[in-house]
This record gives structure tokens, C-alpha cells and sequence, in this order.
């Protein structure tokens, strides 16, 4: 056969192959021609061959026909075929293979070879490709090598040991020794390596860390001689000596001093003197700078040194390269916890970086804005983030709303501010929302009674001129519908700028059927609408026909939601005229603290609506639990209590809640309708006079002492069960309970059935409690009880305000 | 299967322009890189590793390169690419840096390839 062609000569023939196809074919054709010269064992051109196979293999094609011909390449004598057959396995086999075992004897043969570059070889290919059972049998050859004289094969050995650890855990022992040795070494090379090798085994052996402390001081003896050493040409990068070495000391000390009191000490000193006298003009000060930052941050460091580390970042960040800003922002986000006043002297640089742009900055420098708003800077930051969201990018809205409607929850000054700021970001960014800010923006606009009609009159103000932002626009049809009279009628606290808008009650329920008719509004949005048109019906009767007639229109619409609601709405035009008015009355205040859970017991009934109720149910259990309360017992005084609701695990819950229950999409607007139509069965229930159960109250939910209060009504008295169970594991004794109510009533306390509450819920406690009201007031009560948890006394008192209107009418 | 990843990489990295940070998030790594000419060098590491430290490992590479091919081009690293296969194990090692020192590692390269 004729000499197969030259390495070189075939790259050529490859590269001036026009075509892809061309490609293929020469390539194709020099494959088959290799395989004919494998399979006649031909020694003298192999390795030649299989280096062409491998740069063929670079390119994408299959080459797996020369795993063996790399085998008998490295058992080979000479160097060239050594270095090929090496290279063909680190490129063509790994793990997965079998036959890379194969190597093992060649491996160990080279390893205890007398030429260095040779072991050199083996010991590159082993830190490679080594498999754990390669590890375990070589591992011992690899310790020998450590400890040879020779630094070239010292450092491959170590990284080799480094691999092995990686793989074979419980190598661990056979390394152990030999590491204090190597840092005494001068080469830094083997310093670098070594240091290496600490820092994987540190991360792998908790026990490592504890040997490996007490090394701390050579370490930043060590890291002391490269800063002071002057100038060394070998191993030095624009005038700073070492880097590398330098970054890895700083990474090895930082696992070390972590969570360690001592090692953090000594390291104190050799931090700050590196942050000073690293000079930061090009990136490889700033790498090390970077890095000190970084174990500055994780050891228990002083807090001047904290401080020092801050400044550092805030320097990175004016800093015109955008990786060192990106980096800067980066540990500033993880730092903002711990350290929050620190950053804050940064906060104006970092608005700045949100008009970067690269996504990544931006994203961070977002994420970071939002860490640092607090009470003082909201109205800026709010202004800022709300011109940040115009022109971010849309994957961004999302996160970007749900953030700033939390911040605002937390640190809004005024209300009228916060509902303003509301009202502008869903102006901007509309259509990309969460589902559940709709609602919770509802319940603060509810709220706050004194901003009802302000409120109206600026979302009717937007929404006269545009209607795409849906969910604006559905918070627009519900204040609407709720408080369209307010605004109409002008009585309410205008705005200060000159733009006041008056409206009359046609234009409101013009703009309500514009939104309902036209088709590209949401399913939901037409929901809200036609709800709010029901509800003007009342409020303002001139429009009354009008709002009937369209309703009549509805009734025979194409979709099923919208239909279903025009014709109970028709209904209530007609057959059930007369309790229009006390159906569609003003809603009570939206509270969403998660308190009377039982409540919802009572409203399982409506058949009518029953797709929708389902998921309504859920939906409504965490966020409106008490809407149903409210309807049905006219409870005013419980507190809006906002805060609870806006961590992001109930977001999530509740978008888990609403996109599990609802197929169909109706499920938000459902607290309307549910309300109504549950205001009117309730009704019903108590004109027939039917004996209602109570609902239970529960009294107190502290320190694993729950109270329930269980009603009973007989005849004009009311009997309170009172029931103390207690989950703690330890029992509560000596429990006493004490009652006082207002002069108008009487109360009777009957001695309890025992004064130990047992652990663990085990068992209770019961009290009976008679109460008579003569004048049917409402029922309040100041309730003061004491026990004693392993002997320590506890005292508590409360007043209750919330008893269920059933009580005492 | 290296294929695969060879692409997904290269579509990642081709796509960002001076304007963009050096750094790219890749499954759960992170991918460091600099553009030289028209090849990108990249460095797939952790992502708690120092992002700075890593650039300048990639010029110390480039910049050995260089002096070992004689002001290298593209082409001498198509036509030799088992050399270049040499100066990476030089440098790096089962992951980790091995040596930083240029002098050093030209004089090891010179000294395998006169064994050839």
C-alpha cells in the first residue's frame, strides 16, 4: 500500500473543499482507507494515521475505530506513538467506554518509567480520563510520584491526586500525608497545585478542614512573601507577582476561616494589607481584589474589614469595564443582607446601571434595587423602577411589577400615594402583571374608604382613552361599578393638579359596554364589566333600562360565562326586581387575613354555579377567606391586614391555587358573583329562621395554646363552650381563665373541667360560658387567663371585638 | 454527544457582541470566554469560581501560544493541533491551573518536542 498521506497534506485537502458534501467525501474516503491500514497491522504509519483520525474527529466524525489503534500506540516504545496514542485516548475514550481500563497496565508501566516525560504522559492522561477503579489502582503509584524530586512530575502527580479525590473520595487518606510537605516548596507551580489539592479535599472531608487549619499561618506567611517579594519576571502578569497563586491562597482561606473564629483572625491582617496594595488599574488586580472581597465576605471578618470590602465594590461599579461592574453587582446582591447600610451609600450608581446594556447587568442591578428600598428612598426608587419597566425587556415585567408591589406594600407612605403608583404601573406595564396583584390592588382600593372616589376618577380618567391593559382595566370596571355614584356626584377629595375630570352616569356606563363589547378584552375583563354594570343599575337608576337592555343582549352570547351571568342578571331584572338593590349594595371592606377559615363551611351550596365554584373555592380560601365572613355576618371591624399576603410563597400559592383550579379562566372575578348570590341564600337561610350553626371563633393561637370559643344559642341565651388544647410537649397547668363583658350583659362562668391542659393535643380543657343580652348589643369581651409551662408562669389578656353577628341577634 | 455540546456552546457565545459581559451562564456552570480575532477561547468553570482570574488564565494561554508558534494564526492551530493538545496540558490539569509560569512551560515544550 501505498504512504498514506501526510497530516498536513489532508488538513489542506479538507479545508479547500468547497462544499460540505465535498468535505464529506474526502474524508469519508481517507476514514476507509485508515481502516484498511488497521486492519493489516501496520506499524510504521499508525501513528500517523491516528492522527489524522483524531483531527477527523475534531471536526465531528465518528472515530471510534481507533480506540484500539490508540492501545497499541501507547504500548509502543517510541515517544511519538506514545504522545498520539495518548492524546487519541483523552480524546476518543472516557468513562462510558470499556475499554479505557485497557490503559490501566500501560498506564502503570509509563508511570514507573525512568523518562520523566513519559510518566510526564501517563500522568496527563490519568488526571484526564482516570474512572474510579483506574483511581484506586494507580492511586499509590500517583503518591510515589508526589513525593519525587522532580517538580515538573510533582505538580502533574498533584493535580492527578487532585482528579482521584474527585472521583474516589476515600483516596483521601492515601494523599493526606504528603500535602504539608509540598507547601514548604518554593516552586510555585507546585505551590499553585498543592494549594489545589487542599481546596478539593477541604470541600470533599469536613475532618480535612480541621487538619488543614492549623495551616493558616504558613499560608499567609506564604501569601505575605509574594506580596512583599518585589519583582519575579517568571511568574509575574503586568507588574503584580503570582496572581494566580495569589487568588488561589485567598480561595484555600476563605474555606478555611469559615465559620471559624480563630483562622479569621489571623487572616485579618494579610486581607486588608492585599486590598490596599493591590493596584486596580487592570483586570488582574481586580481578579485579586474580586477574590479578597469575596473571603472577606465569608469569614468571620471585623467589620471594618466588612466595610473596606464594601468601598472596594463600589469602586468596581464606577469602574467603565462592564465584567467588573457585573461581577460588582453580583456579590453586592449576596452582600446586601448581611450589610445592608453599606450598600446603600452605592444605591445611585446602581440606578445607573440599570440603563446598561447587557441583560445580565440589568437583571442584577434590578434584583439589587429592589433589595434596597426601604421607607426613605421609596418615592425615588419607585419613579426610577417605574421608567426602568417602560423600556426593560418582557421577561423582566413580570418579576419587575410583583417586586415593586411588594416594596410598595411594605413602605408606601400614603395610600392615595400607593394607589396612584399602582395605577401607573399597570399603566406601563399592563399586560404582564401576575394575576393576583388585580385582586390585592382591589382590596387596598376597598380599603381605604376616604379614596374611593378619587380613585374612580382616575381610572375612569385612563380608561376612557385606552382600554388594552387588562388588568387595569378590570380594576377600573370594579372601582367603577363599587363607586361610580361617589364620582359622579363629585363628593370626594379631588386631586391637586388641575385635571379634573366630571363624568356623568352615561358616559361610566358608556365606557363599561365599550369595554364589554369589544372583543379584544379578555374573558375576565367582560366579566368584571358586566359586573360593574350590574351594580351601576342601582346606583344610578336613570340608566337602569339601559344596563337592562344590554344585559338582555348578552344573554344570548357564545360564551358561556358571560351568558350564564346576562341571564341571571335578567332574571334579577325581572323576577326578583325587588332585592336587586340589596344584592348589588356596596361591598364591605376586602379583608385577607386567613382568620375564619370555617366560614367557608358555610357557603358550600350555590348548584348554579358550581363549574366556577370549585376553583373559586380554593382561590378564595387564601386570599378572600373573610369576603365570605363579611357577606354573611356584616363583620366591619376587623383591620385590614395586608401584610401577611405579599410574601412570594403566597403569590406562588396562589397562582398554583388558580391555574390548578380553573379551567376555566373565571375563577378572580368570582368573589362578586359568589357574594351576591351568597348574600341572598343567606338571607333566605335566616328569614326561614332556621337554627344556623354558629361558627366557632378561635380566641388565641399562642405559643401552642389554641382556644376555640363553640356557640350555642338557647332561647335568648348564649352558651360559649370554650375548648384549650395545647401542642407543645410540654402540659400547661394551673390554667385559669377569667371573662369580663360590658355592663349590659350577663355573664356566667362555670368552673372548667379540669386545670391541666395535657401536651401534645392529647386532651383538652372545657369551660362553659353563659351569656345573656337583654338589650341584643354586640358582644364584646376582655378575656384574661394565666398558666404555668414547667414552671414558668405565663399571663395573657386579650379583647375580643370579633363574635359572630348570630350571637347576640 | 461532545457535538452537541460544541454547538450549544458556540451559539451561545457567537451571539454576544463587545457589548456583553464576558461571562455566560451554560447549564449549571458558567462559561468564561474572550474573543481573539476571530476565535473565541472558552472556559467552562463553576459557578462560585472567580470569573476575573479566569480571564486572565486565558490570556497567559493565548499569550504562551503565541510565543511557542511564533505569532500564531488560526491556521497553526488547525495544523498542529496536537501541539496545542501538549501546551493545554502544560497549563491545565484535571481542571485545575498547573502551571502559570510562561518561561517555564515554553522550556517544557521545547524540550518534548525536540524528544520527537
Amino acid at each position: 500500500m501505498s504512504n498514506p498521506i501526510r497530516l498536513r497534506d489532508l488538513i489542506r485537502q479538507i479545508r479547500s473543499a468547497k462544499t460540505a458534501a465535498e468535505e464529506r467525501a474526502v474524508v469519508q474516503k481517507e476514514c476507509a482507507y485508515i481502516r484498511d491500514a488497521f486492519r493489516d497491522e501496520d506499524n510504521t504509519w499508525r501513528c500517523r494515521n491516528v492522527a489524522k483520525l483524531l483531527y477527523v474527529s475534531l471536526l465531528g466524525y465518528p472515530a471510534h475505530f481507533g480506540q484500539l489503534e490508540c492501545l497499541k500506540l501507547i504500548a509502543s516504545a517510541r515517544f511519538t506513538d506514545k504522545r498520539i496514542g495518548y492524546l487519541g485516548a483523552m480524546l476518543l475514550l472516557d468513562e462510558r467506554q470499556d475499554i479505557h481500563v485497557l490503559i490501566t497496565n500501560s498506564l502503570k508501566n509509563d508511570l514507573n518509567h525512568s523518562n520523566q516525560y513519559i510518566a510526564g504522559l501517563a500522568l496527563c492522561a490519568l488526571g484526564s480520563i482516570c474512572s474510579p477503579e483506574m483511581s484506586r489502582d494507580l492511586g499509590g503509584e500517583v503518591e510515589k510520584l508526589m513525593k519525587s524530586s522532580n517538580p515538573f512530575l510533582k505538580k502533574k502527580a498533584v493535580l492527578c491526586a487532585v482528579r482521584i479525590i474527585r472521583k474516589v473520595p476515600e483516596q483521601f487518606d492515601v494523599f493526606q500525608n504528603s500535602i504539608r510537605s509540598l507547601l514548604s516548596e518554593k516552586n510555585h507551580g507546585v505551590l499553585l497545585t498543592a494549594i489545589a489539592l487542599i481546596i478539593e479535599m477541604c470541600q470533599q472531608n469536613s475532618q480535612a478542614l480541621q487538619i488543614f487549619r492549623k495551616l493558616v499561618p504558613n499560608l499567609v506567611r506564604i501569601l505575605k512573601n509574594l506580596i512583599m517579594s518585589g519583582y519575579s519576571p517568571e511568574h509575574d502578569v503586568s507588574g503584580i507577582s503570582d496572581p494566580f497563586l495569589q487568588v488561589q491562597l485567598l480561595r484555600l482561606m476563605r474555606i478555611l476561616g469559615r465559620n471559624d473564629l480563630e483562622a479569621s483572625e489571623t487572616m485579618n491582617d494579610i486581607l486588608a494589607q492585599v486590598s490596599t496594595n493591590t493596584e486596580n488599574s487592570k483586570n488582574v488586580g481586580n481578579a485579586i481584589l474580586y477574590e479578597t472581597v469575596l473571603t472577606i465576605m465569608d469569614i468571620k471578618s471585623e467589620s471594618g474589614l466588612r466595610v473596606l470590602a464594601v468601598n472596594i465594590l463600589g469602586r468596581f461599579l464606577l469602574n467603565n469595564d462592564k465584567n467588573i461592574r457585573y461581577v460588582a453587582l453580583n456579590t453586592l446582591l449576596r452582600v446586601v443582607h448581611a450589610d445592608h447600610s453599606a450598600v446603600q451609600r452605592h444605591r445611585a450608581t446602581i440606578v445607573e446601571c440599570l440603563k446598561d446594556a447587557d441583560v445580565s447587568i440589568k437583571r442584577r442591578a434590578m434584583e439589587l434595587c429592589f433589595a434596597l428600598i426601604n421607607s426613605n428612598n421609596i418615592r425615588t426608587m419607585i419613579n426610577e423602577m417605574i421608567t426602568f419597566l417602560a423600556t426593560c425587556e418582557p421577561e423582566f415585567r413580570a418579576d419587575c411589577t410583583s417586586n415593586m408591589f411588594l416594596a410598595m406594600e411594605r413602605f408606601s407612605p400614603s395610600k392615595r400615594w400607593h394607589v396612584d403608583q399602582m395605577i401607573r404601573v399597570l399603566t406601563t406595564a399592563g399586560n404582564s402583571v401576575r394575576d393576583d396583584i388585580v385582586s390585592s390592588l382591589i382590596s387596598i382600593i376597598s380599603s381605604t374608604s376616604e379614596l374611593h372616589g378619587y380613585t374612580a376618577q382616575q381610572l375612569y380618567k385612563i380608561i376612557r382613552n385606552d382600554i388594552t391593559q387588562q388588568p387595569l382595566v378590570q380594576v377600573a370596571s370594579w372601582t367603577l361599578g363599587e363607586f361610580g355614584d361617589l364620582f359622579v356626584s363629585g363628593q370626594y377629595q379631588h386631586p391637586d393638579d388641575n385635571e379634573h375630570v366630571q363624568a356623568s352616569e352615561d358616559e361610566i356606563v358608556g365606557v363599561l359596554e365599550k369595554i364589554l363589547n369589544w372583543s379584544i378584552c379578555t374573558v375576565v375583563t367582560r366579566e368584571y364589566a358586566i359586573n360593574a354594570l350590574m351594580k351601576l343599575s342601582t346606583r344610578f337608576p336613570s340608566c337602569s333600562d339601559r344596563i337592562q337592555s344590554v344585559m338582555t343582549v348578552y344573554a344570548c352570547n357564545m360564551n358561556l360565562e358571560l351568558q350564564t351571568r346576562a341571564v341571571e342578571y335578567t332574571s334579577l331584572f325581572t323576577k326578583h326586581n325587588p332585592i336587586r338593590p340589596s344584592i348589588v349594595e356596596r361591598m364591605p371592606v376586602l379583608v385577607s387575613n386567613a382568620a375564619s377559615n370555617t366560614a367557608n363551611e358555610e357557603t358550600s351550596y350555590e348548584p348554579e354555579e358550581s363549574p366556577s365554584f370549585n376553583g373559586q373555592n380554593h382561590s378564595v380560601q387564601s386570599t378572600n377567606p373573610s369576603e365570605h365572613v363579611d357577606d354573611l355576618f356584616k363583620m366591619l371591624d376587623e383591620t385590614p391586614q395586608t401584610n401577611g399576603r405579599t410574601d412570594s410563597n403566597t403569590h406562588s400559592n396562589i397562582l398554583d391555587l388558580l391555574n390548578s383550579g380553573s379551567p376555566q379562566v373565571s375563577s378572580s372575578s368570582n368573589p362578586l358573583e359568589d357574594i351576591l348570590f351568597g348574600d341572598d341564600l343567606s338571607k333566605n337561610e335566616s328569614m326561614n329562621g332556621s337554627n344556623s350553626t354558629i361558627p366557632s371563633m378561635k380566641v388565641i393561637d399562642k405559643n401552642g395554646l389554641l382556644i376555640v370559643f363553640q356557640f350555642e344559642k338557647q332561647d335568648s341565651i348564649l352558651v360559649i363552650h370554650l375548648h384549650a388544647t395545647n401542642s407543645t410537649s410540654i402540659p400547661l397547668k394551673n390554667f385559669t381563665f377569667k371573662a369580663a363583658v360590658p355592663k349590659t350583659f350577663n355573664l356566667e362562668l362555670l368552673p372548667p373541667n379540669s386545670t391541666t391542659i395535657p401536651a401534645n393535643n392529647s386532651g383538652d380543657v372545657r369551660q362553659i360560658i353563659k351569656i345573656s343580652n337583654p338589650n341584643k348589643d354586640k358582644l364584646r369581651m376582655r378575656i384574661k387567663l394565666s398558666y404555668s409551662s414547667n414552671d414558668f408562669q405565663v399571663n395573657d389578656e386579650a379583647e375580643l371585638n370579633t363574635f359572630p353577628e348570630q350571637c347576640y341577634t | 454527544e461532545k457535538q452537541k455540546l460544541i454547538e450549544e456552546v458556540h451559539a451561545l457565545v457567537t451571539v454576544r457582541d463587545a457589548k456583553h459581559t464576558n461571562f455566560v451562564e451554560f447549564r449549571n456552570f458558567k462559561i468564561v470566554y474572550r474573543r481573539y480575532a476571530g476565535l473565541y477561547f472558552c472556559i467552562c468553570v463553576d459557578v462560585n469560581d472567580n470569573n476575573l482570574a479566569y480571564l486572565e488564565a486565558i490570556h497567559n494561554f493565548v499569550e504562551v501560544l503565541n510565543e511557542f508558534f511564533h505569532n500564531v494564526c488560526e491556521l497553526d492551530l488547525v495544523f498542529n493541533f496536537y501541539k496545542v493538545y501538549s501546551v493545554v496540558d502544560e497549563m491545565f490539569l484535571a481542571g485545575e491551573i498547573r502551571e502559570t509560569s510562561q518561561i517555564k512551560v515554553l522550556k517544557q515544550l521545547t524540550t518534548l518536542t525536540s524528544l520527537e
